[in-house]
């Protein structure tokens, strides 16, 4: 299957076959209209299988979250169809809505419009704690 | 505008200063009788409390203040589903600093998010109970005269027990502090206690479940309460109420000068035996809430 290359604008290679789609909705980009292409489970000699987003525009995403998702994933900034950058993303300081605090007894288990908000706590084992309660985040990268 | 939600939020510096206020208070009552004429406080009890609402009524009182508020959830519009924020900016069009207690671990954080005035957290679930800490610290102070160099023995309750949360997380920041953890293993203080505080900044502690054992090493004995309103399981709560019961014979082995501190209410983990040996220094406790909370409001107010 190909897809065209992209002339300005940014690739997320690398992402964990299957996580594509969650990385789509976590970067919120069904809210743009620029050309984007989602690509699973793309051979990849590096990790097997892969999904890949290639994003055609030159705009200023935040994509801090990605560190939190996966630090293996790659980030190619692409300008007049070259490569400008390349970079493993770094652990944010906070994450907001990314992930649910689980203990029932934190506010945010009952009052429902509350940003469930993190912060990391401790880079090295890469642990986030809800700002509410300090709660540990239980996650698969935790 | 300052709230105070985590001890943290406090320097040394300011609990040294707020300690000593404290105590000019206790030597001069009359100086600080109408320092808040025509200020008023909102006690916003989510959850029932006897001591510290009182405390904090008392506080805004001697200071010649007003005081307005609820003492249960079912007695505010929170019973009718308005959230915290809501309530808070309701409640901020009326007094001039609020003290919360709610249940939920984080509702006073969001709280002083969308408050106009001070917010003061006066208790969130098992989380963190701030002024019950610089109570204990203005009684570490008066009764020990130091805060450096102490072995303190935490009993009871240590996994939902708010008030050893935040004094662990206060006296970590003094010199030659040694922790003696003393739980059942099911009520032993959390992993994110000890390592985020303890273990970041080099703190010893000892853990074990024997209080004979550590008694004759402790300055100062710090009992909880196992609290029922924490456990969703009843029978847990049955099997480990009773772990710890301190009574005048456990006593015979304790330092001349322990100070025996309970953040009260106690149900029986102190018996009424100990009530009159000089080192029970929990009805002081009490007492020293109420100057500490009106140094507290002095200071959030910013009068001078």
């Amino acid at each position: 299957m190909n897809i065209d290359s992209i002339r300005n604008g940014i690739v997320i290679d690398h992402i964990k076959a299957g996580r594509g789609m969650e990385i789509y909705h976590l970067l919120n980009l069904e809210t743009l209209n620029c050309s984007i292409a989602l690509i699973k489970n793309a051979s990849s000699g590096k990790i097997g299988k892969k999904d890949i987003i290639k994003i055609d525009a030159n705009l200023e995403l935040n994509l801090d979250v990605l560190g939190y998702i996966d630090p293996d994933i790659t980030i190619n900034l692409i300008r007049d169809c070259k490569r400008i950058k390349k970079f493993h993303p770094d652990l944010p300081e906070r994450l907001t809505n990314v992930i649910q605090c689980k203990n029932p007894r934190c506010i945010t288990s009952v009052e429902q419009e509350i940003d469930h908000v993190f912060k990391l706590t401790d880079r090295e084992n890469r642990i986030y704690r809800c700002i509410y309660c300090e709660s540990k985040a239980k996650g698969e990268n935790n | 505008m300052r709230s105070l939600i985590d001890i943290v939020d406090l320097s040394v510096e300011e609990i040294n200063s707020l300690i000593n206020t404290a105590n000019d208070i206790i030597a001069n009552p009359v100086n600080y009788s109408k320092k808040c004429h025509g200020k008023k406080l909102a006690t916003l009890f989510f959850e029932p409390s006897t001591r510290t609402r009182l405390s904090f009524e008392a506080a805004m009182m001697e200071l010649g203040g007003n005081v307005l508020g609820f003492s249960a959830a079912s007695n505010s519009s929170a019973s009718k589903g308005e959230s915290v924020s809501d309530t808070i900016r309701t409640v901020g069009c009326y007094a001039d600093i609020i003290a919360m207690r709610h249940p939920k671990e984080g509702a006073p954080m969001v709280a002083s998010l969308h408050s106009t005035v001070p917010i003061i957290n006066a208790g969130d679930g098992g989380h963190n109970h701030p002024t019950q800490t610089l109570t204990d610290l203005l009684t570490i102070q008066r009764e020990k005269e130091r805060f450096n160099s102490l072995t303190v023995g935490l009993c009871g309750d240590l996994k939902f027990g708010r008030t050893v949360h935040s004094l662990i997380h206060a006296l970590s920041r003094y010199q030659n502090i040694h922790f003696v953890l003393i739980s059942p293993e099911e009520l032993k203080l959390p992993e994110y206690v000890i390592h985020n505080i303890l273990n970041k900044q080099g703190i010893t502690y000892t853990v074990t479940t024997s209080l004979e054992k550590v008694m004759p090493d402790l300055d100062i004995l710090y009992m909880t309460r196992v609290q029922r309103e924490r456990f969703f399981n009843e029978a847990d709560y049955i099997r480990l109420k009773d772990s710890y019961i301190l009574n005048k014979e456990k006593l015979t082995t304790a330092k001349a000068d322990l100070c025996i501190m309970h953040p009260l209410p106690r149900v029986n983990e102190i018996s009424v035996d100990v009530d009159n040996d000089p080192r029970a220094c929990y009805f002081k406790q009490v007492l020293n809430g109420k100057f500490i909370r009106m140094a507290l409001i002095l200071k959030l107010l910013e009068v001078k």
